[in-house]
């Protein structure tokens, strides 16, 4: 060929540059930047709607309104914006398997790995950025709605709360991600994830003894949920120990779909 | 360079790829021919790292791809035009493949102009068509300028013109000392472009030979003759290692005689002959012969 100059030197493959590649994949996806921004314009715009209707009234009805605390209300849009990061999560991974990307960027880094590292460092850090400005945004606007019965930064639980909810949403992701790594279908996972995290916790109360009342509280959901709650309900789990049982399925999660990476074709 | 030594894939109960064993020189272009589902591609997949032998062993440059610390420099290949996401245009996907190993956003400008694709760079690459598809494939297998360079039936896809072009690309890069390995179940494309030739069946090796001794070996020459006094003819020129096929009424085909001896015999008897011709069968039917029962043949190569 004439001009081969600009492929020399020849460079190592780093972690440092599989991040920056998959830094490139992630921008480079108007699929990857809208549900980003769907993300935070849910937890924002239902936080705000939640808060506004917020009486501070105990309410038995469902719905936005029923929110236990101002804390609670302005973030009420965590449910729906942790379905969003998660699919985002799901997208990231097996949306190279969907699409046959995945061959391409095993021939670029055939240790595999590294893909696998990088795409969940470059998530994490888009995600928890987003969501804790998200969070932050909904938490500070829903109190100004809220008014004299609002709560401030400086009350106790709520830096928790709010930094606590971007830790549960960049790692519904991961959870996604690791999801799509295992299961290599955009279905597939998104189909696993929710379930774990929104049918489980319900099917789980409704189908258990009693006796295994505890157990329930281990659930990744209720978990996460102990982790961010203001006040600590009866029968969850401490914050600590709810952060510990959410990171440790996020964790899990990933070393399965590590393994499968790394043994199985590609 | 490429070593494959009894590479083996086996998925369950069935076995694509049976005791490979050959070496893809570097300087040359290699063709890997073989009927469709002869496991071609596996091979290339295990080369590359993507899907892993049952037993065997697959050395690019001198050990496994996977365990060079500059892959992309080593071996470039394009295995599959679909492996690319929909969503992103060309220029990000090489853009993100280039990263990996810190190769300049100008290689991927110069690679993109090489394949012809400056046109749709930006645009998303789920619009493009087959042929497209392989130019980008083949400008992501030579970003980082490697040693060796593997395609996948590279010209799939392409119109005449591009065929010419991938022909010259190859030759291209073989002449710059590159290993070049090319697959195809079109034997003539191979004629055309490679020099050496790796041929398999059924996953076994049926032949690894240079395309001219390929040719002469598959090649069973065989002469047409014509003549109103056939009968006489056909008890002059019969003989046990001679074999003598009536195609039409007075019209032979006749193997293991050359023309000129049954010339000579005829007009030695007198007999009017009315068509007397060489007939090389065409490189495909070759291939078709060698290839039409590989486990049969499998016999015969292991000399």
């Amino acid at each position: 060929m004439s001009t081969v100059a600009l492929a020399r030197p020849r460079r190592r493959l780093t972690q440092t540059r599989v991040v920056k590649s998959e830094w490139i994949k992630f921008w480079s996806l108007r699929s990857t930047v809208a549900t980003l921004a769907i993300a935070a314009g849910l937890l924002i715009g239902i936080g705000l709607l939640a808060s506004s209707l917020f009486t501070g009234e105990p309410s038995t009805a469902p719905g936005p309104g029923a929110a236990a605390d101002p804390v609670s209300a302005s973030l009420a849009g965590t449910t729906f914006a942790q379905l969003a990061f998660g699919t985002l999560g799901v997208l990231l991974m097996a949306g190279e398997y969907g699409t046959g990307m995945i061959r391409s960027s095993i021939a670029a880094v055939p240790k595999r790995l590294p893909v696998l590292w990088a795409k969940i460092i470059v998530f994490t850090g888009v995600a928890f950025v987003v969501a804790l400005a998200a969070a932050a945004i909904a938490f500070t606007g829903g109190q100004a709605l809220i008014g004299d019965g609002g709560a401030a930064w400086t009350d106790p639980g709520v830096a928790r709360a709010v930094i606590g909810t971007a830790v549960v949403l960049a790692g519904s992701g991961v959870l996604g991600l690791g999801l799509g790594a295992l299961l290599r279908s955009t279905p597939t996972a998104i189909t696993a994830l929710f379930g774990v995290l929104f049918l489980l916790p319900g099917v789980a109360t409704l189908l258990l003894p009693d006796s295994w009342g505890t157990a329930v509280a281990y659930l990744p959901s209720n978990a996460a949920t102990a982790f961010t709650a203001i006040t600590r309900a009866a029968g969850t789990l401490a914050p600590r120990a709810g952060l510990a049982v959410f990171l440790g399925y996020v964790v899990a999660a990933v070393a399965a779909a590590a393994v499968r990476l790394k043994r199985s074709d590609v | 360079m490429i070593e494959v030594a009894d590479l083996t894939k086996r998925y369950g109960g069935h076995t694509a790829v049976d005791g490979l064993t050959f070496t893809v020189k570097p300087g040359i272009v290699t063709g890997f021919l073989g009927p469709n589902g002869a496991g071609k591609s596996t091979t290339m997949r295990m080369i590359l790292g993507l899907d892993s032998p049952t037993a065997g062993t697959a050395v690019v440059n001198g050990r496994p791809y996977a365990e060079h610390p500059d892959p992309l420099h080593q071996a470039g290949a394009l295995l599959d035009a679909k492996a690319v996401h929909t969503g992103r245009s060309a220029y990000h996907h090489l853009l993100a493949l280039a990263a990996t190993t810190g190769i300049p956003a100008a290689r991927v400008d110069e690679v993109i102009d090489l394949v012809g694709l400056r046109q749709v760079a930006r645009r998303r690459v789920g619009g493009f068509s087959l042929g497209m598809g392989q130019r980008l494939g083949i400008a992501a297998a030579l970003l980082g300028d490697p040693e060796v360079v593997v395609l996948d039936e590279p010209t799939n896809g392409l119109d005449p013109e591009g065929v010419l072009w991938i022909r010259n690309l190859m030759r291209d890069l073989a002449a710059g000392g590159r290993t070049v390995f090319v697959s195809s179940h079109l034997m003539s494309e191979m004629a055309l472009t490679a020099e050496h030739l790796i041929v398999i069946g059924k996953g076994r090796l049926i032949a690894d030979t240079s395309v001219d001794a390929f040719i002469d070996r598959a090649a069973r020459d065989s002469v047409r003759v014509a003549s109103p006094r056939a009968a006489e003819l056909h008890d002059l020129i019969a003989g046990p290692d001679v074999t003598v096929l009536s195609v039409a009424r007075g019209v032979f085909e006749v193997t293991g005689l050359p023309a000129d001896e049954i010339g000579d015999r005829a007009a030695g008897a007198g007999i009017p002959l009315h068509e007397l011709t060489a007939v090389r069968p065409s490189l495909e039917e070759a291939f078709m012969e060698l290839t039409k029962d590989a486990v049969e043949y499998q016999a015969g190569a292991t000399r």
